[in-house]
């Protein structure tokens, strides 16, 4: 196990880096920055004061060094204008567009961001697990066309529509609040119970609306797993020997069906994660999303690498539990690993 | 088995000429390869092409889906012909005009539609509108009207199939805050949101199977790399890499070449998926028996791959392809809803939605999100042949 996890983490590490680098190639393409700019529009006033700032903010972000030397440098692996200090030194860069560090731009957000993910696995996870095997049990019945319908219908609602639907109908029904994640009383306070409970309210419809379409998903997956057990001679067996009906499915094949269903936290958290920038946007919540967009827009780019970067890690952390707990519950893997 | 004749002498076979041993022999004709002939199973007694067919048939609703999707793609290149105005036309007097009401048969007329009367209502300031139920006007078939549509940059008509009648609008889905037709521009929008869809997943396609074939077949450090990147690329957060993308289109580029740019950009992230599938076939048709003899005939690689391989896992792909054209789809559609899209003057269904982006427009102008029932059903479609294809893919099972 203790070799299988040091791979696995050195895999990371290295796709880690690579998607560093990705990242701020992709961040980096379009011409014409905010940085660029100002600097273009102090050059061109002329002033002896101005251009001196130009070439200090040239300096000062290595604009002059080539695009690999820049990436080094904001990682951190290569000493800039103020020796190592990257984001492995946990210097996150500066938002030119908001004229703040990164760190403090983002704060916050992230916390929400992680927060609000984990509540969307939580409920993925509680409400996709009885209905999945409910409805492999009462295969080809009414059950199991309502769930396999719902399901597709989650599949091909765009998210966003569906939070518009919910918000008015959340707001008109249950008195929910409509739009981001705490009232505005409590946008500048510390945490508190109040705060907490506020926050909770605020999230329901956002992971409901999150949830939805990597609850599609799983629920197909899990009644799909669940059949094939339920086929196998030992579910026959387990019948002739009268075991009780419920007992039969949950102590044998609902655990061998689990495996994969546990598992596909790998491909639920970038989907999710993915799901929740855009329902982020439109609902209004103070995650990274929004940030995002305008950083992208104004191509903020140690901003909106860093987040992109975030939600990499987000994505790269969500496989490597998978894989763990795959390794955890099933020792097949574990011990083949090399040889292939 | 009958027993054999006792009567010696009236029977040939027991002619001790024929067969010494005056062993029985059936007079039934034999045939020393019907063992080979007959079936395993009765219905398999086809070429898989058929089989498949055959086994997608009984699926009614990937049936239905496929032929759906087959007609409105067909349409595409008509739209201007079906829809009542172009795109872009707008008419102060219906802005945020409800549905309009058509009645059948009434006077004389096959479809009469009513003239809408706005006013203002006083409390709330919003223009409400009323149909007049006393002035029904046909709505005319087939005639000339509105501003020309283009057909494949080939030639201008204003030949349309339906024409609101003389005098009077004809709003079915209602109109948007330029007072443009919603029922036209959804059609319209049709021939941008759905062909992005297509284009993306032919690039992704492209690159997974010749990236999957190479890595597949020649195996070593190429294996390696293509795994590595396929990883690498899977672990990027879609939307957001989409997102990032979109944002590096020069702003000011045209229409046309910003959709190719934002298909080119949903099919680069899309083939990791794809190019696995290939790889995984490869490695397992590769040492098929077909395989082996081909190459010691002296075939040559192309050969093999194209004329024994490809027909193996050709309907894999196409049925995985299927089921990645929706989440493009619905990627254009959150793309231009962001404004990181395709751009107006286009038109598309996530531009479209980009308007009913907010509380009000639930509200107030429900029909503004009018444009989500074709994504729907297009992505549900999509989602059930898919499906119908992938479990008509192995006949055998």
């Amino acid at each position: 196990m203790g070799s299988f996890l040091l791979r696995r983490l050195w895999t990371m590490c290295w796709t880690l880096a690579l998607v560093s680098a990705l990242i701020f190639w992709i961040v980096n393409l379009p011409p014409g920055d905010v940085l660029t700019n100002q600097i273009n529009q102090l050059r061109a006033s002329g002033e002896a004061s101005s251009v001196a700032r130009a070439e200090f903010l040239m300096q000062e972000y290595a604009l002059d060094e080539p695009l690999w030397k820049q990436y080094l440098i904001w990682v951190g692996a290569w000493p800039g204008p103020h020796g190592f200090s990257g984001i492995l030194q946990g210097d996150l860069g500066w938002s030119f567009e908001l004229d703040a560090p990164v760190d403090e731009v983002v704060g916050e957000a992230i916390w929400m961001t992680i927060a609000l993910n984990f509540f969307v696995i939580l409920f993925v996870y509680a409400v996709a697990l009885p209905i999945g095997a409910i409805a492999a049990v009462k295969a080809n019945t009414w059950i199991d066309y309502t769930a396999t319908f719902v399901g597709y219908i989650g599949l091909a609602t765009p998210n966003f529509l569906l939070a518009l639907i919910l918000y008015h109908k959340g707001a008109q029904w249950f008195g929910l609040p409509v739009g981001g994640l705490m009232g505005k009383e409590f946008a500048d306070q510390p945490m508190s119970l109040a705060k907490l409970q506020d926050i909770m309210v605020h999230m329901i419809v956002p992971i409901i609306v999150i949830g939805t379409s990597g609850m599609a998903a799983m629920v197909r997956r899990l009644r799909a797993n669940l059949l094939d057990e339920l086929g196998k001679p030992y579910v026959t067996t387990a019948q002739a020997k009268g075991v009780g009906s419920v007992r039969t499915v949950v102590k044998y094949p609902l655990r061998m069906a689990l495996n994969p269903f546990v598992a596909d936290i790998g491909n639920l958290l970038p989907s999710l994660v993915s799901g929740s920038v855009l329902v982020s946007l439109v609902m209004g919540l103070q995650t990274i999303g929004p940030i995002l967009l305008s950083a992208l827009r104004s191509q903020d780019y140690f901003l909106s690498g860093f987040i992109l970067l975030f939600v990499s890690i987000l994505t790269l952390v969500g496989m490597l539990v998978s894989d763990i707990l795959l390794a955890v519950l099933d020792p097949r893997i574990r011990f083949s690993g090399r040889k292939r | 088995m009958t027993p054999p004749p006792t009567d010696a002498a009236s029977d040939p076979r027991d002619d001790p000429r024929r067969d010494p041993d005056a062993h029985w022999i059936s007079d039934e004709p034999y045939d020393a390869e019907a063992d080979l002939q007959t079936l395993e199973r009765k219905d398999l007694d086809a070429s898989t092409t058929v089989l498949i067919w055959r086994r997608f048939r009984q699926n009614k609703l990937a049936v239905i889906s496929g032929l759906y999707l087959l007609v409105i793609y067909l349409a595409l290149p008509f739209v201007g012909f079906f829809a009542p105005y172009h795109p872009g036309d707008r008419n102060a007097d219906a802005i945020y005009s409800p549905p309009q009401e058509i009645d059948f048969l009434v006077g004389g007329h096959l479809v009469v539609t009513y003239p809408m009367v706005s006013s203002i209502d006083m409390d709330t300031f919003q223009p409400v509108f009323e149909s007049d139920y006393d002035d029904p006007r046909p709505v005319r078939f087939l005639t000339r009207c509105s501003d020309p549509w283009t057909f494949l940059y080939l030639f201008e008509t204003d030949f349309r199939l339906i024409c609101p009648p003389e005098g009077a609008s004809l709003h079915l889905l209602g109109a948007d805050r330029l007072g443009r037709d919603i029922h036209s521009r959804i059609m319209h929008g049709a021939q941008l949101s759905l062909t992005v869809g297509l284009i993306g997943v032919f690039i992704s396609f492209a690159i997974g199977m010749v990236l999957g074939g190479f890595a597949g077949y020649f195996g070593g450090w190429l294996d390696a790399a293509v795994q590595r990147s396929i990883e690498i690329i899977r672990s990027l957060p879609e939307l957001p890499i989409w997102l990032a993308l979109s944002a590096a289109i020069p702003a000011n580029w045209g229409p046309v070449s910003v959709f190719f740019m934002i298909s080119i950009i949903l099919g680069l992230l899309d083939w990791p998926g794809l190019a696995r599938a290939v790889r995984s076939k490869f490695l397992a048709l590769r040492e098929e028996d077909y395989v082996r003899a081909a190459e010691l005939m002296g075939a040559s690689t192309p050969r093999i791959v194209g004329a024994h391989m490809m027909p193996n896992f050709m309907s894999h792909l196409v049925a995985s392809a299927t089921l990645s054209i929706p989440s493009m789809i619905l990627g254009e559609t959150a793309l231009s809803l962001l404004g990181l899209g395709l751009r107006p003057p286009a038109v598309s269904w996530g531009l479209m939605l980009n308007d009913a982006l907010d509380l009000t427009a639930v509200e107030i102008y429900p029909w503004l999100l009018a444009p989500m029932i074709p994504v729907i059903m297009v992505v549900l479609a999509f989602n059930f042949l898919g499906d119908g294809l992938r479990d008509a893919l192995d006949p055998y099972s």
